[in-house]
């Protein structure tokens, strides 16, 4: 009785001691999180509802409501369409760097010489990109693999209808970037089909089923936790990118006279709050299923 | 034998795809790479395209001239270097605490270790800047290495996860016969667990690297003044080079093209490929250490 009591005493400090030694371990991260994170996340949403005046003794900011939320879309001739034309870049790049990326693993599964090549050439661009080489080679139409106006095909699309016409003259235009930004997603993908049962493949074959209903049956269902990932990480990746024209408008309305600091807080909090829309809508879309029914 | 040839076949098709995609993934570099090779007079010969009639190595000159090419690769090294290593080793004391401890309110935790992942980072880019301008931290390496030093640098998250995953795998009855041989908790994390993760380690710090060699848009506001690394020297190409190759004179000698322009692109990433042919196999099986596959 008296050794069970002590054990459940020294268990109980030994509790306490693990958390003391969590909290130490994770102390940094807790720290600058704090510092770096949580602090200037709800800062900038005071400064976007304030007007900023720097003094000789610092920085003053005075309540002003919502009068730059209301300029950054009234007023602002730059915001609105910086914005249109970054939500259109997240909103179709994702789906197609998810569905390229899944197309390329599924190439790659297979056995053949030379894998290893293709898989390095593929994850290479990861390496590379960067705000201003990705500017570079545009501004010198490195990424211009067909000039699509010289083909007559292009034209017919152009002809189409604007809503389905536009998506596929966008993939023309945006190959290389789209392919360039589907680096880590191919290997996740690819990692994903090498880690299911191959036990489950031969059982269906012996049922005789084809690649094709083996592809939507088996392989697909299997992937879906993988394409939520791969979401995430491509809207985050893209929406992040230093080109997109938000960020540039952002950044370039930092020291704006006369609204510094808050006038671009809104926008990036107006920014924020829209990627986290687009977050929301991949989550309610390739959220698994299965576990609900 | 029917289904031979329609192997043979498949595999056949999946190759020429490969090969294209191959194609239009390094399509940019090669452009890169032809052109820079170019001198005036094939760049504006309508008939060379691709391959130049001849080597000419001068728009290299002019490229490593502009970037100011070895104080900026060093820059670069010291810019992405310290703070990988600074990453490297916080997110490795996270993850282990995350992984083998418990303590009250850790799923909270756990979840804004997430939070903070998908939160752009334009939103927390003005506080920072004044925070760190208040203390006199703006045009010093400051801005890019205490993040990182507190777990809150380039994607740390995904570094804390990859750490996370490799501590929470490996068998908990080494740290116990350490723990009965008396040693403490600290000892165990630096003798035991750091010495086998060192995989991820390497994950961590070559990811790191790459990532901070190719940010600008937070550096550049926070320290671009006073430290120029390559992609930022790159970013401001243009006016360098006609500040030390004025055309004021309207002559077109001088005139900035492609050529040169594409030899500093190509000096730019190049430490960046010799990194990655030297490295490749570590970056290629670098998903499977994060865990994220499932085990």
């Amino acid at each position: 009785m008296d050794n069970a009591k002590a054990g459940n005493k020294k268990r109980l400090t030994l509790r306490k001691r693990n958390a003391i030694e969590g909290y130490l371990f994770i102390s940094p991260w807790l720290i600058g999180f704090f510092l770096f994170t949580a602090f200037p996340f709800f800062y900038s949403l005071y400064l976007s509802l304030s007007k900023v005046n720097i003094t000789p003794q610092g920085i003053t900011a005075q309540w002003n409501g919502l009068s730059n939320y209301i300029d950054i879309f009234t007023k602002d001739i730059e915001f609105v369409p910086a914005l249109i034309d970054t939500v259109i870049f997240v909103g179709l790049s994702t789906p197609l760097i998810i569905v390229a990326a899944l197309l390329i693993a599924l190439m790659l599964n297979s056995q053949f010489k030379g894998r290893s090549v293709f898989r390095a050439i593929y994850f290479l661009p990861v390496i590379i990109i960067s705000g201003p080489v990705m500017s570079e080679l545009i501004n010198n139409k490195a990424i211009n693999i067909i000039e699509p106006t010289r083909y007559s095909i292009y034209q017919i699309f152009k002809t189409l209808p604007l809503n389905i016409g536009s998506p596929i003259i966008y993939v023309f235009d945006n190959m290389v970037t789209i392919l360039w930004f589907s680096g880590v997603q191919i290997l996740i993908f690819l990692a994903g089909i090498q880690k299911i049962d191959k036990a489950l493949y031969e059982a269906a074959q012996i049922d005789g089923a084809s690649s094709w209903e083996i592809f939507w049956k088996i392989i697909l269902p299997d992937l879906m936790p993988l394409a939520l990932i791969n979401a995430i990480y491509t809207i985050v990746d893209v929406a992040t990118f230093p080109n997109n024209k938000i960020n540039v408008e952002i950044a370039s309305n930092m020291f704006k006279t006369g609204n510094v600091y808050s006038y671009s807080s809104a926008m990036s909090w107006t920014y924020c709050l829209i990627i986290f829309v687009i977050l929301g809508i991949a989550f309610l879309i390739l959220r698994d299923r299965r576990s609900e029914s | 034998m029917k289904r031979l040839i329609f192997s043979y076949a498949q595999k056949g098709i999946i190759y020429v795809l490969l090969l294209i995609l191959g194609f239009v993934y390094l399509y940019p570099i090669i452009f890169m790479v032809t052109t820079s090779l170019m001198d005036m007079e094939d760049l504006v010969n309508p008939t060379v395209k691709w391959i130049p009639t001849s080597l000419y190595f001068g728009n290299f000159a002019i490229a490593l001239k502009v970037l100011d090419y070895g104080k900026s690769l060093l820059a670069s090294l010291a810019m992405a270097g310290l703070p990988a290593i600074f990453q490297t080793i916080s997110c490795a004391l996270i993850g282990y605490g995350f992984a083998r401890m418990e303590f009250p309110l850790k799923g909270l935790w756990f979840a804004m270790l997430i939070f903070s992942f998908l939160l752009p980072a334009q939103v927390t880019m003005i506080p920072k800047y004044i925070m760190f301008n208040a203390y006199g931290m703006i045009n010093t390496p400051l801005p890019s290495l205490l993040p990182a030093l507190l777990g809150q640098g380039i994607r740390s998250t995904i570094f804390v996860l990859i750490f996370y995953q490799f501590f929470h795998s490996y068998p908990k009855s080494m740290d116990e016969a350490a723990q009965i041989d008396g040693a403490n908790t600290w000892t165990i994390f630096l003798r035991i667990a750091l010495p086998m993760s060192i995989p991820s380690i390497v994950v961590s710090l070559i990811f790191s690297f790459v990532w901070y060699w190719n940010e600008t848009y937070l550096s550049g506001i926070f320290f671009g003044r006073v430290i120029q690394t390559l992609p930022m020297k790159l970013q401001a190409f243009v006016d360098s080079y006609s500040r030390l190759y004025p055309t004021s004179d309207g002559s077109t000698v001088n005139a900035l093209n492609e050529s040169i322009r594409m030899a500093g692109t190509l000096l730019t990433i190049i430490p960046l490929i010799i990194f990655y042919l030297i490295l490749q196999k570590q970056f290629v099986e670098s998903i499977d250490r994060t865990g994220i596959t499932g085990e």
